[in-house]
């Protein structure tokens, strides 16, 4: 592989003689705090969502470590503030922002050749809304915890729970106005923002993928604001929404709360599946098998994702024959999934297949995922979910979903562009080492949940009967595999800060724009306007895939040009 | 008896105690087996993929293909066809387990923050135990004093959460056709205890359980107990049985419909006569006047089940004869008080008391009848 010429910036380098990039270009807090580069802002993403990914993951740990004996090591007073931590840190802090925030943050605007999002300050805000509601809801974790778990359902978190429900639900709150604000930027950022030449089928589907999220995003994310609003209003001031004392109904809770949480879902997978196909695409040098479908298909979850909230109150005396009605509508959403599934596997066929971990990654999704997806099914049959739900069947299945879908897609993505993103490389042996470590430990520690939830294990127990017990230390060890795998990981990440070898600007060979622009990139992304002729994902060899803008490329496709394609613009 | 398609499977699954258990295990064995079938298919194409076609040098190019719509048509169909299949098997087991038959015997449930309490019509109350005869069809009328708490016996593959509210009862049942002790949990987190919510349900032979109903209960019935309460807390001085009172007789309206003063048809049943307890002014019966004051914070939910029973107990109920064995799976199909001809069933779910359909037409019947898993 050929380095690149980074030297040949002439004119462009820092006071050290440097290279200038977006790292270096300009030190100190301020010019951190204070940026407007969507790509530092992914950075302090980074830095935020992986502090509370570590947080979130030690209480992970606590639940784990209670459940070796039937007793449980903690009372349960602290074990319910140990679960509802868990769940709230993970899915508000961590697995909604993290894909989005960080690696669509930085990658969006250079996939499609712009500058920045359409919307760079907003950008910024999105983060210090990040912030605030981290710092409320570090406040109510350290002033006495929450105990509703993450789902608040009343009348419990409104009247009967004395912890800090409210501080919770104002952080949520503006946690949430992060994501819509970043919603707001990618698709502002999509429609007005693309390179010439950039016509939407020739989006990378990570795009794709991340145009779906926003949508859910901003469609769903008010929601969860209003049903919390409510909430608070109900706890403070006793109006009788949720109140059945006062004509109120606490189911309706439910139902507003998974208006949004059931989409949520796909807000956290959907951004990982864009991240696959990149994974995918990039590792075996073969353009996406059904490209258009594997796209639509984003389209077809954000929508269908909408309908099928009810499929959560299967037992919770909604009405059957709606029950019904959302169990169908389930299976509906499932299709397109398996669209995506079969697509990217036959993408594998003849293609070139690199054994580095970004690949091992996308497989160990597509695995994880699927078993995810098929015990989704089993969810969605009424009859199975009178049974299963509100188990460890559940938990074992969207862990699946969560952590080896989203969490798996994170983890393949940074490593895929961690050249990219910082100018070094992780230490490849490692890498492989831990991801099979994650795998091992994941798959230990949640298979056998299935098999305790169906056996009629409850979630949410602080202490179990005792013939359980065998399948809970399992899990337990699972854990432990798969914490020290995560550990691995950022280990190295770290050390390759300052000792992984210098990366290339296209150290895979892949297509795309962000691997024509150097590594880090410099501030506004590329030093010319690239000019989109070729399709997604079309392969060339790498010495013809110069770096735009620099001396000896004009800035003109190094490839002959397939067709003739028009812009939409 | 029970088939097991993966016999390897049954250390993971719960034991088989109600009627309808063998069908929801019969579907989960279906789905595991799709699963398997999915799983290995799939991986097995990876891993040949993987292998075969590595990348062998660095500067390898291959040829790109452009899809293909047969195998894009094929794979959205076959998964559509194959989960319509299990979405209609998991629909027609529910309608089963939300099918409330009325021949059931009736055990009332309360949850509280933390446990669960059990009345016996015949009067024997219990906290976290309850006793069960083997091969009748139990159904459970549940109320919650508190939070929403969520009634599960995994052994009988049955779950209904109990949502607190003055015009619900929550109903679910089933026949347990195993004696032992079987886990009764608290599936919807309720608080600090959550996990101490739990319980055992006895399923008995008949013969056992006739001698420990026998055993103990002195003070009475259900139906006894009521009765007294009925003179305690007065009610007995409006709704007189001479029809001298200002309110409604009570005698003999136990299931069925009332007319109310806005024109509204409504069966008194459980659900109808708790909220009339609780909140008595949400339905009035046409031609009295609102004048009921609440008994809310002065009965317990067990006292309204106890006024309940003797509400039941008093004028005489029109006994019904279903005929046995109608339908599949063991559901009756006759409201009470009423012709099982011309009366759809009633089922119930939570607040919502829903007349379905007419009777065999919207019935599992309409559902594959190839389905495996009837019972037997």
């Amino acid at each position: 592989m050929s380095m690149t010429p980074l030297t040949a910036t002439a004119g462009r380098l820092t006071s050290e003689g440097e290279p200038l990039n977006y790292l270096n270009n300009g030190h100190g807090l301020k010019s951190w705090l204070l940026t407007k580069d969507h790509k530092r802002i992914a950075l302090l993403y980074l830095f935020s969502v992986s502090f509370f990914f570590i947080i979130g993951g030690i209480f992970a740990l606590l639940i784990r470590i209670n459940l070796l004996s039937p007793e449980g090591l903690f009372n349960p007073d602290t074990y319910n503030r140990i679960f509802t931590a868990h769940g709230i840190i993970m899915v508000f802090l961590f697995l909604v922002p993290a894909v989005p925030a960080v690696l669509g943050n930085f990658l969006l605007p250079i996939m499609i050749g712009a500058k920045d999002l359409a919307f760079p300050k907003i950008n910024l805000l999105s983060w210090y809304c990040y912030v605030v509601a981290g710092i409320f809801l570090t406040v109510a974790l350290i002033a006495g915890g929450i105990d509703t778990g993450w789902t608040f359902y009343t009348p419990y978190s409104t009247s009967y729970s004395n912890s800090n429900v409210l501080l919770a639900g104002v952080g949520i709150f503006i946690a949430g106005f992060s994501s819509i604000l970043t919603g707001i930027n990618f698709i502002v950022t999509v429609h007005t923002m693309r390179a010439p030449g950039m016509t939407w089928f020739r989006l990378p589907l990570f795009i794709w993928a991340h145009y779906a999220t926003a949508l859910v995003i901003m469609l769903g994310t008010p929601v969860l604001a209003i049903t919390l609003s409510l909430m608070a209003l109900e706890r403070v001031a006793h109006v009788g929404i949720f109140d059945p004392a006062m004509g109120g109904d606490p189911v309706l809770f439910q139902h507003m709360f998974w208006f949004y949480s059931h989409p949520a879902v796909y807000i956290m997978v959907l951004p990982a599946m864009g991240v696959v196909s990149e994974l995918i695409a990039n590792l075996a040098r073969k353009n996406i098998f059904g490209y258009k479908f594997v796209a639509m298909s984003s389209l077809a979850i954000a929508v269908f994702g909408f309908l099928v909230w009810g499929h959560h109150l299967f037992v919770s005396t909604q009405s059957i024959y709606l029950g019904i009605i959302f169990s169908f509508l389930s299976y509906a959403v499932a299709i397109p999934s398996a669209i995506k599934v079969f697509n990217w596997t036959a993408t594998l066929f003849k293609g070139s297949i690199s054994y580095d971990t970004p690949m091992i990654y996308g497989l160990g999704f597509i695995g994880l995922f699927l078993i995810g997806g098929m015990t989704g099914l089993f969810v969605a049959a009424l009859g199975i979910d009178v049974h299963v739900t509100d188990t460890y069947f559940v938990i074992a299945h969207f862990h699946y979903v969560m952590v080896g879908g989203s969490l798996m897609g994170f983890l393949g993505g940074m490593h895929l562009w961690w050249g990219k993103i910082t100018g070094r490389m992780y230490p490849e042996y490692w890498a492989r080492a831990a991801m099979v470590i994650q795998f091992v430990g994941f798959n230990l520690t949640f298979f056998p949940q299935f098999i305790l939830g169906y056996l009629g294990m409850p979630r949410r127990y602080a202490a179990y009967p005792p013939e359980f017990q065998v399948l809970h230390v399992l899990s337990t060890a699972g854990a432990t595999i798969l914490g020290l795998g995560m550990l691995i990981t950022i280990i190295y990440f770290i050390w390759s800060l300052k000792n992984g070898e210098r990366a290339p600007a296209n150290p895979w060979g892949a297509s795309g724009l962000e691997w024509r622009t150097s590594s880090p990139p410099p501030t506004e992304n590329f030093l010319e306007t690239p000019v989109v002729t070729w399709e997604a994902y079309e392969f060339a060899p790498i010495e013809t895939m110069d770096v735009l803008g620099y001396p000896g490329d004009p800035g003109k496709p190094s490839q002959p040009v397939p067709a003739e394609h028009g812009t939409e613009d | 008896m029970i088939h097991h398609s993966l016999l390897a499977m049954s250390w993971m699954l719960p034991e088989q105690a109600s009627s309808y258990a063998p069908e929801v295990d019969h579907l989960y064995e279906f789905l595991v087996g799709t699963t398997i079938f999915f799983c290995v298919l799939i991986f097995a194409a990876i891993l040949f993929f993987f292998v075969k076609y590595r990348r062998r040098s660095s500067d390898e190019i291959p040829r790109p293909i452009a899809g293909s719509m047969v195998l894009e048509s094929a794979w959205t169909i076959i998964p559509f066809i194959i989960s319509l299949f299990m979405f209609a098997w998991g629909a027609k087991i529910y309608l089963q387990e939300y099918t409330i038959p009325n021949d059931a015997l009736d055990i009332y449930v309360v949850g509280k923050q933390w446990m669960w309490k059990f009345q016996h019509p015949e009067g024997q109350r219990e906290i976290n135990e309850l006793h069960l005869p083997v091969g009748r069809k139990i159904r459970f009328i549940m109320a919650t004093e508190d939070v929403i708490h969520s009634f599960f016996i995994p052994a009988f593959r049955m779950k209904e959460d109990i949502v607190p509210g003055p015009n619900r009862y929550t109903t679910v049942w089933a026949e347990p056709t195993m004696t032992g002790q079987f886990h009764i949990f608290c599936a919807e987190y309720c608080g600090t205890s959550h996990s101490g919510m739990i319980g055992w349900v006895t399923v008995m032979n008949d013969r056992d359980y006739q001698n420990w109903l026998s055993g103990g209960a002195a003070e009475g019935s259900m139906a006894d107990r009521g009765a007294s309460l009925f003179q305690q807390l007065g009610c007995i001085t409006c709704h007189r049985s001479d029809a001298q009172g200002q309110c409604p007789r009570l005698e003999g309206i136990y299931g069925k419909e009332q007319l109310m003063s806005d024109g509204q048809k409504v069966v008194a049943d459980d659900s109808y006569i708790r909220e009339s307890v609780l909140s008595p002014l949400a339905k009035i019966v046409a031609g009295y006047q609102p004048i009921m004051p609440s008994f809310q914070g002065q009965v317990s939910e067990e006292q309204i089940q106890e006024l309940i029973a003797y509400i039941k107990s008093i004028g005489p109920p029109e006994t019904t004869n279903a005929t046995p064995g109608t339908m599949k799976g063991s559901t009756k199909i006759s409201a009470p008080g009423s012709n099982p001809a011309a009366k759809p069933p009633i089922m119930t779910t939570g607040g919502a008391t829903i007349v379905a359909p007419q009777t065999e037409k919207a019935q599992p019947a309409q559902l594959p009848q190839q389905t495996p898993g009837q019972n037997q």
